[in-house]
């Protein structure tokens, strides 16, 4: 039987009084999914895992992690869950294995156990080598791989994980999408992720919330969010000079038709099979496709038609771009 | 599955050690920071030569003895450099202890305050570890700058046993936790580390010249003795003075130093172990 591991009801975030950063957000994260929170910068989604990870205190609303609620049981939720935050938070004078060990202090582990522990999660993310090193010699990459090995430290039954890949250069990034992937398959936990990368959202998260200022616009697997886009897109062309939109109207499955210069823009349900129809009907009328493309819609599209604007425009506030200017710096060192 | 341990220490000694370690681990800041109140001690102690200022200037037939008997009444000591030296053990715990709020406010903005606060660890013992850490370090420091004033001729009086360095501890100990805790308190919610700057910068040479470190609050003009006689430097001053160097100690006045410093370390600390719970998460 699945159970939610998380749910979230009405769960609001005003800072100061007047600065609503989450907005009576409610949702469900199933045991063993991985969990997206999609949207743009200072849309509230670290806001959210703050108050779910029990640093921020909701102003209003409820959650509960594993069955505990997160203000009145905090101290057994914080037992239950891992968090890899979106900045480096390893100490740079410490040495990678002295950062693993202090983390599973915190959590009152044994040193005996934590020692063996440290170990195998070093050898996971491939850091043995440099464990005796000191963080401040290590690349963006093997940071945030000690930040993974640190977050599992406890063997958390929910791995938080604030933008993962962020400020890593694409192929660390996958690198990256590698090792939590390993540590899921290993551990078997629940992952909780932001992301502002579409892509990423897409081929790994189980269920996406695309959040935007404070609030879900919708909950939904990447396939079913894309899906409710009402389709394909067949993008052709023919040797016909008239205007035939009316034409392309009247075939089946066909809900929408642009025409952009001399290319005809149809939005279709089940581009695959309808392809071949709009063919079959403008050879009835003696018309020649020259030309036809098929486009799946990808999330871009998905954000774009729910938030409105591209994940490109976004703007920061200071403190969060002076925080992200040290998180990119050190990201960006390499050995 | 859960091998949690029950010892509310656990969190807090890691925590403390992780502060400890940066300063122990790196040679050069461990030298930086003990170097300087020995620089401090020897240009300003030696430099700053009353004796001799008073000697010289006395006409030649007042006799060495009136001197020092002028020494005595205005310091409790006929030798400025030992007066001074015991000032400095106060002046490197109070710069010390400054940065114990500087390093709160950078743990919040690189964010390991906040992964620390998603551990199930204590909130009280997070300020603890500061306190403790900043505490050891000026201890350590303290013991350092003492050794090397009996070295540059730091005359201790002849009633000096082992047993009163324990008593210079325990009180050097209490302006630690006081004075750290107050800093912390001024940080605890601060995401600039320039703010902080600024508030140590502004508080700490008054807080120096306000106590009895440098000069007695005797020879002080009016205004500034009752600032003097509350400031906590000047009562931890007094009691480490009459347990080091003073010919006769003041039973009443050490009871009310010890006294007064208990009072000072508990009640800050109290208060910012309560700010603590209540200001750690936003």
């Amino acid at each position: 039987m699945v159970e939610n591991i998380i749910e979230a009801k009405g769960l609001t975030k005003v800072f100061n009084g007047y600065l609503t950063a989450v907005d009576h957000v409610t949702f469900e994260v199933k045991e063993g999914e991985i969990f997206g929170f999609l949207g743009p910068n200072g849309a509230g989604k670290t806001t959210t895992i703050n108050m779910l990870i029990t640093v921020l205190k909701p102003t209003e609303g409820t959650a509960t992690v594993c069955g505990y609620d997160i203000v009145k049981e905090a101290n057994m939720v914080r037992r239950k869950i891992g968090v890899v935050p979106q900045e480096y938070t390893a100490d740079e004078d410490l040495t990678g294995y002295e950062n693993i060990i202090l983390c599973a202090d915190l959590y009152g582990i044994p040193r005996k156990i934590s020692r063996k522990r440290a170990m195998e999660l070093l050898e996971l993310v491939q850091l043995t080598e440099f464990k005796d090193k000191k963080v401040e010699t290590y690349s963006g990459g093997m940071r945030r791989r000690l930040e993974l090995a640190c977050g599992l430290i406890n063997r958390p039954k929910v791995l938080f994980l604030d933008e993962p890949t962020l400020g890593l250069d694409v192929q660390t990034r996958a690198n990256i999408w590698e090792y939590i992937k390993l540590l899921k398959k290993e551990y078997g936990m629940t992952l909780f992720m932001t992301t502002h990368y579409l892509e990423e959202a897409d081929a790994l998260c189980d269920r996406i919330a695309i959040i935007d200022h404070g609030k879900i616009l919708v909950i939904g697997s990447p396939d079913k969010l894309k899906s409710s886009l009402g389709g394909d897109i067949i993008t052709l062309k023919t040797n016909e000079n008239r205007d035939i939109t009316r034409l392309i109207e009247k075939i089946d499955n066909v809900k929408e038709v642009r025409r952009i210069k001399d290319e005809y823009r149809i939005k279709v349900k089940d581009g695959e099979s309808t392809a071949p129809l709009i063919i079959e009907a403008l050879r009835n009328e003696g018309i020649k496709v020259t030309r036809l493309s098929l486009t799946k819609p990808s999330l871009n599209e998905v954000y774009l038609e729910y938030t409105g604007r591209s994940m490109r425009d976004q703007e920061e506030s200071t403190e969060e771009f002076r925080v992200r200017r040290i998180t990119l710096r050190r990201a960006r060192r390499r050995r | 599955m859960e091998e949690v341990s029950s010892n509310p220490l656990h969190g807090l000694w890691a925590l403390t050690n992780r502060e400890l370690k940066k300063w122990y681990k790196e040679p050069f800041i461990f030298l930086i920071s003990i170097i300087q109140p020995v620089i401090w001690m020897g240009l300003f102690g030696k430099a700053m030569n009353i004796n001799a200022i008073i000697t010289n200037n006395l006409p030649p037939e007042v006799p060495q003895w009136l001197a020092d008997q002028m020494m005595k009444q205005t310091f409790g000591t006929s030798d400025y450099f030992s007066y001074m030296a015991i000032g400095m053990l106060s002046f490197v715990t109070l710069f010390t202890t400054m940065f114990s709020g500087m390093s709160i406010v950078w743990d919040r903005r690189l964010g390991f305050l906040d992964k620390v606060l998603s551990t199930p660890v204590a909130r009280s013992a997070i300020i603890f570890s500061k306190i403790l850490s900043a505490t050891i370090r000026s201890l350590v420091q303290a013991s350092i700058v003492l050794v090397f004033a009996l070295l540059l001729g730091l005359q201790l009086s002849p009633n000096f046993t082992p047993l009163n360095l324990l008593g210079v501890y325990i009180i050097l100990f209490m302006l630690c936790a006081g004075l750290s805790s107050l800093f912390l308190m001024l940080g605890i919610r601060s995401t600039r580390w320039e703010t902080q700057m600024a508030i140590v910068n502004l508080l700490n040479l008054p807080l120096m010249f306000t106590s009895n470190a440098l000069f007695p609050t005797a020879t002080m003009p009016d205004w500034l003795k009752p600032i003097s006689n509350v400031n906590p430097i000047t009562f931890t001053t007094d009691a480490v003075r009459q347990l080091l160097i003073f010919e006769t100690v003041n039973t009443t006045q050490l009871m009310l130093d010890f006294a007064y410093m208990g009072i000072f370390a508990a009640i800050i600390a109290s208060i910012s172990i309560i700010l603590s719970w209540r200001y750690l998460s936003r």
